[in-house]
């Protein structure tokens, strides 16, 4: 097969962007989306043309470093898959695609498909870990943990920082991905001791990068390869109000001892 | 307070500014809506209960302030998201991600202005009672004897004659038509705002949402259309229309011809000439 792609294509930051139509060499249904990038790019070299450059690592869909926007939808056709999952089958011959990187003021253009996702690292180093060394993994019930929370904590933490939810919110919001690692570690008996702490300084952090905020209207649910629900964004709405009427912690007189 | 400040700043804090207004907003649109249903009750039932409000001063002018207050945070609020959404975003796609989003929850702005522009009209219309903006004439004009005797406003004759009128009526269908979208999703929208949502509540918030708001438009939207199809009050409605044209003795009356626009002028022509036949 063999299909027509619409291409952004930009040299860094400050030169602006257009589209470009390449038409591919000829194809196998059953490449992935990022092995048919490669045959283009292997294709425009040999022609002495820039390749286009993408942002890839795992290819088997738990890395997050994979993105695009493919057909006004980011990583493509498919519920729950991301671009490197997604096959040429799923195209018809002859189609026409187009492809853009996802689009964020939070996520600068770096070249081509390729944005600077490192927002997503600053909110995490906000708050989005456990300050105490946790150990190896301790005996089994050693620390009893419910059931559904374990479920629950497994379904945010599949979360793999890809930034659709972002690409595909009309105010290019970072709520999904921030209510998933807040309440990953919020779920968790780990993780009580600074929940409410981390999820004020995850907002602040989010807040601060420029992300929009969330209207629900759920498009970030419906691309996120990881299906992490929007249940997730009220869980973290619940632990922001908790935070306030918590209040700041005492102030301890005298300095102890 | 500190806490409270940043709170209230920030894009979650802001949320739920939008939900707790959109709540309150929700409540009164129901008060407000059983009071306006006496309108299919006998023409006292609802000149009594505007005589009632009206001797009330005080819990009048709270409601009022009070609205505006909750009005002017849920539109102030929805501003500073809609500018600071849109600046998250500079470089648009070139096909935009709908993708699993209801079109009512990218309308929401939308549906906000018209309900906006409808309010401003709206209180133009049956609370100033401004004279030029109603094609019918001087509602401050009418005038009833109420079971207990006294002199009030003919209420029940005023909503009548206004939604004769069928740009009147076809306006407040459409802006209720607007507030159902508005509501559809944001009924839903608010309980998320709150952090009040899991698996198990996401399924009967959205019935709610949906039930609610279909209540509403159909509450509300019976009114003009039940008498805009001359159902309900036609025929008392033609009684106290004599009022609005001849003006009994007193400073502040005027002669309707100079508070109405031509084209108003002729609309009531009109009317005047489909009631003689
Ligand atoms: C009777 C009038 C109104 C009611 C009952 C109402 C109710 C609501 C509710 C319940 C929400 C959802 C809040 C949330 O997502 O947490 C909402 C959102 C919204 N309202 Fe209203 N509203 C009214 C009037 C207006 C007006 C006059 C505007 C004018 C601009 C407006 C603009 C908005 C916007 C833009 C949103 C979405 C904010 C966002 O999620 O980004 N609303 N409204
Ligand atoms: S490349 Fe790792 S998730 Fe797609």
């Amino acid at each position: 097969m063999k299909v027509t792609l619409k291409v952004w294509r930009q040299k860094n930051r400050h030169t602006p962007g257009h589209f470009a139509s390449y038409q591919t060499p000829q194809l196998n249904p059953n490449m992935s989306f990022l092995e048919m990038l490669d045959v283009v790019n292997e294709d425009l070299a040999s022609r002495g043309e820039e390749p286009i450059a993408f942002d890839h690592d795992c290819r088997e869909g738990i890395c997050g470093t994979c993105s695009l926007v493919i057909n006004g939808k980011p990583h493509g056709p498919h519920r729950g898959v991301a671009t490197c999952q997604t096959y040429l089958r799923s195209f018809k011959d002859g189609d026409e695609i187009i492809v853009e990187p996802f689009r964020a003021r939070a996520f600068p253009l770096v070249k081509d498909l390729v944005v600077d996702r490192q927002a997503f690292d600053r909110i995490q180093h906000a708050g989005g870990f456990i300050t105490v060394r946790t150990g190896s993994p301790p005996d089994a019930n050693a620390i009893p943990v419910p059931k559904e929370s374990a479920d629950l904590a497994m379904d945010a933490a599949q979360c793999i920082g890809c930034g659709a939810c972002v690409a595909a919110c009309k105010n290019a919001s970072a709520m999904l991905f921030v209510a998933a690692k807040v309440s990953h570690l919020g779920l968790l008996p780990q993780g009580q001791p600074e929940r409410y702490r981390r999820v004020q300084a995850m907002v602040k952090q989010m807040d601060a990068e420029g992300f929009g905020a969330c209207t629900v209207t759920g498009s970030c649910e419906a691309v996120c390869p990881k299906e992490i629900t929007l249940d997730f964004i009220a869980r973290m709405n619940r632990d922001y109000g908790v935070a306030l009427l918590r209040g700041a912690p005492k102030k301890i007189a005298g300095g102890g001892a | 307070m500190n806490s409270m400040i940043s709170f209230f700043k920030s894009s979650l804090g802001k949320k739920y500014l939008m939900a707790v207004t959109g709540i309150l907003l929700f409540l009164f649109l129901i008060g407000h809506l059983i009071g306006n249903l006496q309108i299919f009750g006998p023409p006292e039932l609802i000149n009594q209960y505007a005589h009632f409000l009206h001797s009330k001063p005080l819990l009048v002018w709270g409601a009022r302030l009070g609205l505006l207050l909750i009005v002017g945070i849920h539109i102030s609020t929805a501003a500073q998201l809609t500018r600071e959404n849109r600046q998250a975003r500079p470089v648009a796609y070139a096909v935009p991600p709908v993708y699993g989003s209801s079109w009512q929850s990218r309308y929401m702005l939308v549906s906000g202005l018209v309900i906006l522009a409808f309010i401003v009209y709206h209180l133009a219309h049956f609370t100033a009672l401004l004279p030029g903006i109603n094609g019918v004439g001087d509602f401050r004009r009418l005038e009833t004897t109420l079971p207990g005797g006294e002199k009030g406003r003919d209420v029940y004759a005023m909503v009548v004659l206004g939604f004769q009128v069928w740009w009147v009526a076809l306006f407040y269908l459409v802006a209720q038509g607007l507030l159902f979208v508005h509501l559809g999703h944001g009924l839903a929208s608010m309980f998320q705002s709150l952090g009040f949502r899991n698996h198990v509540w996401a399924p009967r918030i959205a019935w709610f949402a949906r039930g609610a708001s279909t209540a509403l438009l159909i509450g509300y939207a019976a009114i003009p259309a039940a008498i805009y199809l001359r159902l309900i009050g036609a025929s008392h409605a033609e009684k106290a229309k004599h009022q609005l044209a001849v003006s009994p003795a007193g400073p502040r009356m005027f002669s309707i011809q100079t508070a109405l626009s031509p084209l108003e002028a002729d609309l009531s022509a009109e009317t005047g000439k489909e009631a003689a036949k």
